[in-house]
Parts: structure tokens; C-alpha cells; sequence
């Protein structure tokens, strides 16, 4: 399996603006993280799919260096990022949507949305954000947390686009939503794609996942077992399944 | 029952509470500060307290600075000490519980405090008055440098309230308080960002020793009988409000002000009962829940 995930890296990986080879990491002595090995393309939307535990959410706290003991290669357009504080990871042009969302208590939505510095050029105007998030225009001087579970998530998302970074890790952004918010989530996910960000996605829901990523990368016991296509996941989804064990 | 008690005694103690009720403000606001962002129960505040006193005794003494030059120079000086004491003992401690930094910092307090003592003795030593002569209001004398202690102490809290809660910076460290890792992960250097905070109570408490230096003695002790007090403010505003804090502190310094008056017996203990009551009916303070730190 690991062979054949490899040839798949190697047969698409044209020029992948981020690379993990041979991921490890651990949790104070645990490790969860065994040799996570698969890159992501300029443009692309992947996804890491898996069952709970499997290591998806470890795998972008990993390339954020949240944890402190890793080893192995993570690279941003050729540079490694392994020995590099999170501010520096991002500043180097990765922004992350945690799946608790992290919205501030103490600050305003507008606060909220603002709080991140532009780090680079690129990234959405205020005007920009609002016209793609107008619902939180109107909700711009409540508390963040004071929002639905949905306005929150498009809040945690909103206020990672104004800082020029071109790579978004979204950790379940579906986790917990109605369905006619999720279908909202995964247009905007999608608009994001065309407007030329490069997104690593993970998910759970094989539905939301199959409907925005160009591929999906699934993932068990903290290392990658296959690497599918979207044709190969419409057409395997037994397979998917079965990783799953859905 | 108080017809004893004149209007210049009356007003004299007000005023007196006032000034008193400057430096528990501006302490425990530093304090606050220290706690609300950082989560560091800062016992060596009353020592760097008397640090930014010492300071300008000895910038006054060796380099001919005088009070105006020491009320910048010496908080910048303490601030530099404080800075090197965070990222030396403080960092280290970051994960573990309150306790071991509140451990600590007591231990810097005995550090501190004992070579001070050991270098300049344990009686207070006099600092000039640098606004001498005062206004006679009719029903009491105002010492000019008395008003200006007041005046300077309540333009710090409120500009330093307004940096925290109005500021984009003051967003940056209310979030951090809540989650450091996340506004890290949007390119901010949180770590340094402590550091300065930690500096910038450090600069406050040091502050208030230049202010207190012409109207109390410089000694080694002179931070150890304030902090106790401003604790008990802190608890009283809520830990880690500022806004509370301040209220807090100026109230409570009227508080006692007004108790040598009506009742001296109870004039150093009126604080703790206010503190008992808070932590009766209000454990959290006063301002808990109605700012954000």
C-alpha cells in the first residue's frame, strides 16, 4: 500500500507547494504520527479523511508546529518549516481554521474578523470579506461567541483571508452544522478554490468532502493508507467506507 | 455622634485616601495586567515597586538625574529587569499552575529586597520634593505635589484602560490571554508579546515607586507594606480586571481614608473586610464579566 501511495505522490506531484515526508509526532512520550507521507498541489483542495484518532487534526497541528517533538520534512514551496515557531510557519504564508474554531470571547465579531495582521499581499479587503460573509456585517459588534455554530465558522474562516496566506488548513469545517449551513460552508470552500487559494481539508463528512476536493488522502493510524483521485473516491466508495469502517 | 470632626481633617483624609488610593490603582492595574494576560500571580510586584523608587534615588545620586528625567528613565530600567526576569524564570513556568509562578516570584521578592537591604540599609532614605509649596483651598492645604500624584496616576490608568480595551494591540494580548497557540498561528510573536507585557507591569509598578518616592521614605520594605493591600484591591476589582482594579483601587483608598476619620481603630483593616465581603457575596470581583480581562 505504501508503494502505491508513493507512486500516486510521485505521479501528480508536479510541483507541490507543500510537502510532508515521513511525518512523526508525538503527544508529550505518545507518539501519533508514523511517517505521514503526501503533498499538496498549487490550487488543489485535499482532503485528509479517516476515522476519529486516525491523526487528520495532529497532521495540520503538526504543519502549524503546535507540537513540539516532530520529525520528518514539511515543506512550504521548497522551504522546510520543521524547527520553525508557529509564527514564523505563518508568516511564511499558512493559515489555519481550527476545528473548535477559536473564536475570541472577549472580542467583537468585528474584532474577531480584524485580529490577524496582513502578512503578505493577496488577501481579501475588508470589502471583500463582507460581500462574501455579509452576515457578519450585521453581527459586527456582537461577542464571537455570542454567534451560531455556523456564522462562527464562516467567522473563523473569514478572518483567516485577509492575511495574504495562499494555503488554508480547515479542520472540520462541517463538524456540527444543519445541512443547509454546511451546503453554505462547502460554496464558499469552493469559491475560495476558484479565487486561487490551495486548501488541505479535513473531514469527516464523505458527502461534503466528495462534493469540493480535487483529492483525498486518507489517513489511519497516523500515516497515509491510500491517496484517491475524485474519480477513484466516487467510484471506490466501498473502499473509502470500509477505511472508515462507516 | 461626629461633631468633633472638622472639615480640613475630614477633607485632609480624603485626600490623603486619594493619593493612597493612586498607588493601589496603579499597582494592582499592573498587577491586573500581569494576571489577566499572563496568568502570572505577580508577587514581586511591591518589590519592583520599590525597585522604581530605588532607581531614581540612585539615578538622582550617582548620574545627577533628577525627578523628571527618573520618572521616564527608571521604569524603563526596572521594565529591562523585568523583561530578563520573565524570559529567564517566568517562561519556564508557563505550563505548570499558578502556584509555581506565585513561588516564584516571592522568591525574587526575598532576592531582591535582601541585597537592597544588604547595599543600603534597612531605614528609608529621603528623596526631594520636586513640586515644592501648595494652594490653600480655605478648609485645607493642598500640596501642589500631592495633586500632581493624583492627576498623573488617573491619566495612566485611563490611557493604559483605553490601550488595552480600545486598541488593536490590546486586542492582540486579550486574545492571547485566551489563546495563545491561535493568534500565533496568525503570524503574531506571542511569546514576545508577553515579555513586553510582563515588562509593561513591571514598568507601571516602577512607575508608582517614582511617584512614591517624594511623599514615602525609600527602604527595602517600602513595596512589602503596599502589596498585601493592593492584593486585596486586585481580589476586591476582580483578578485580571483592570477596570476593577482601578475603580477599586482609588475607592478603596478613600475608603480607608474616610475610616481613619470615622473610626482610625479600623483604618488598616477596613480593606480586608471589603476583600472578605467580595469573596462572600462577588468571589470572582466586583468587574467580573463586565470587561473582558
Amino acid at each position: 500500500m505504501n508503494e502505491r501511495v508513493s507512486q500516486t505522490a510521485a505521479a501528480q506531484d508536479v510541483r507541490p507547494m507543500l510537502s510532508v515526508r515521513d511525518l512523526n509526532a508525538w503527544y508529550a512520550e505518545s507518539k501519533v504520527l508514523h511517517g505521514m507521507t503526501f503533498d499538496v498541489r498549487e490550487g488543489e483542495l485535499l482532503t485528509l479523511i479517516g476515522r476519529n484518532g486516525a491523526g487528520k487534526t495532529t497532521t495540520l497541528r503538526s504543519i502549524m508546529g503546535f507540537l513540539q517533538k516532530r520529525t520528518g520534512s514539511i515543506r512550504l514551496n521548497g522551504e522546510e518549516l520543521i524547527g520553525r515557531r508557529t509564527y514564523e510557519i505563518a508568516r511564511k504564508g499558512i493559515a489555519y481554521c481550527p476545528e473548535e474554531r477559536a473564536i475570541f470571547s472577549s472580542l467583537s465579531v468585528k474584532e474577531n474578523m480584524f485580529l490577524p495582521p496582513v502578512l503578505s499581499e493577496g488577501g481579501m479587503s475588508d470589502a471583500d470579506l463582507y460581500a462574501t460573509f455579509p452576515n457578519l456585517k450585521a453581527r459586527a459588534a456582537s461577542r464571537g461567541t455570542l454567534l451560531s455554530g455556523g456564522e462562527q465558522q464562516m467567522l473563523a474562516i473569514a478572518r483567516i483571508l485577509r492575511t495574504g496566506s495562499r494555503l488554508l488548513l480547515l479542520d472540520e469545517p462541517s463538524e456540527g452544522l444543519a445541512p443547509v449551513v454546511v451546503q453554505e460552508i462547502g460554496n464558499i470552500i469552493r469559491e475560495l478554490k476558484t479565487q486561487g487559494f490551495t486548501i488541505l481539508l479535513v473531514e469527516q463528512n464523505l458527502r461534503f468532502a466528495k462534493k469540493v476536493a480535487d483529492r483525498h488522502v486518507v489517513v489511519e493510524h497516523g500515516k497515509v493508507v491510500d491517496i484517491l483521485t475524485r474519480d477513484e473516491f466516487e467510484t471506490g466508495m466501498d473502499r473509502v467506507k470500509s477505511y472508515l469502517g462507516v | 455622634m461626629f461633631e468633633h470632626i472638622s472639615t480640613q481633617l475630614l477633607f485632609g483624609q480624603v485626600l490623603l485616601g486619594l493619593i493612597n488610593g493612586s498607588f493601589y490603582a496603579m499597582l494592582s492595574m499592573g498587577l491586573a495586567i500581569i494576571f489577566g494576560l499572563m496568568n502570572v500571580v505577580n508577587f514581586a510586584h511591591g518589590a519592583q515597586y520599590m525597585l522604581g523608587a530605588f532607581v531614581a534615588w540612585i539615578l538622582l545620586t550617582t548620574l545627577g538625574i533628577p525627578y523628571w528625567g527618573a520618572l521616564f528613565v527608571a521604569p524603563v530600567i526596572v521594565a529591562i529587569f523585568g523583561m530578563a526576569m520573565e524570559r529567564l524564570i517566568l517562561r519556564q513556568l508557563q505550563n505548570l499552575d499558578h502556584l509555581y509562578g506565585l513561588l516564584a516570584t516571592y522568591a525574587m521578592v526575598l532576592v531582591i529586597e535582601g541585597l537592597i537591604r544588604q547595599q543600603y540599609g534597612s531605614t528609608g532614605i529621603p528623596y526631594q520634593n520636586p513640586i515644592p509649596g501648595g494652594v490653600n483651598l480655605g478648609f485645607m492645604f493642598l500640596p501642589y505635589y500631592r495633586l500632581w500624584v493624583v492627576v498623573f496616576s488617573l491619566v495612566t490608568c485611563v490611557g493604559t484602560w483605553l490601550l488595552i480595551e480600545h486598541t488593536k494591540l490590546g486586542a492582540y494580548l486579550r486574545a492571547a490571554n485566551e489563546k495563545p497557540q491561535i493568534v500565533e498561528a496568525f503570524g503574531i510573536n506571542v511569546p514576545r508579546m508577553m515579555t513586553l507585557t510582563y515588562a509593561f507591569g513591571v514598568g507601571l509598578a516602577a512607575l508608582s515607586g517614582v511617584l512614591a518616592a517624594p511623599i514615602y521614605q525609600v527602604s527595602p520594605s517600602m513595596g512589602s507594606n503596599v502589596i498585601i493591600v493592593v492584593f486585596a484591591v486586585v481580589v476586591i476589582g476582580g483578578m485580571g480586571s483592570i477596570a476593577g482594579a482601578v475603580v477599586a483601587g482609588y475607592a478603596l483608598g478613600v475608603v480607608e481614608g474616610l475610616t481613619k476619620v470615622f473610626y482610625p481603630e479600623a483604618a488598616s483593616v477596613v480593606i480586608f473586610l471589603f476583600m472578605a465581603a467580595a469573596l462572600f457575596f462577588r468571589p470572582s470581583g466586583i468587574f467580573s464579566g463586565k470587561e473582558s480581562t
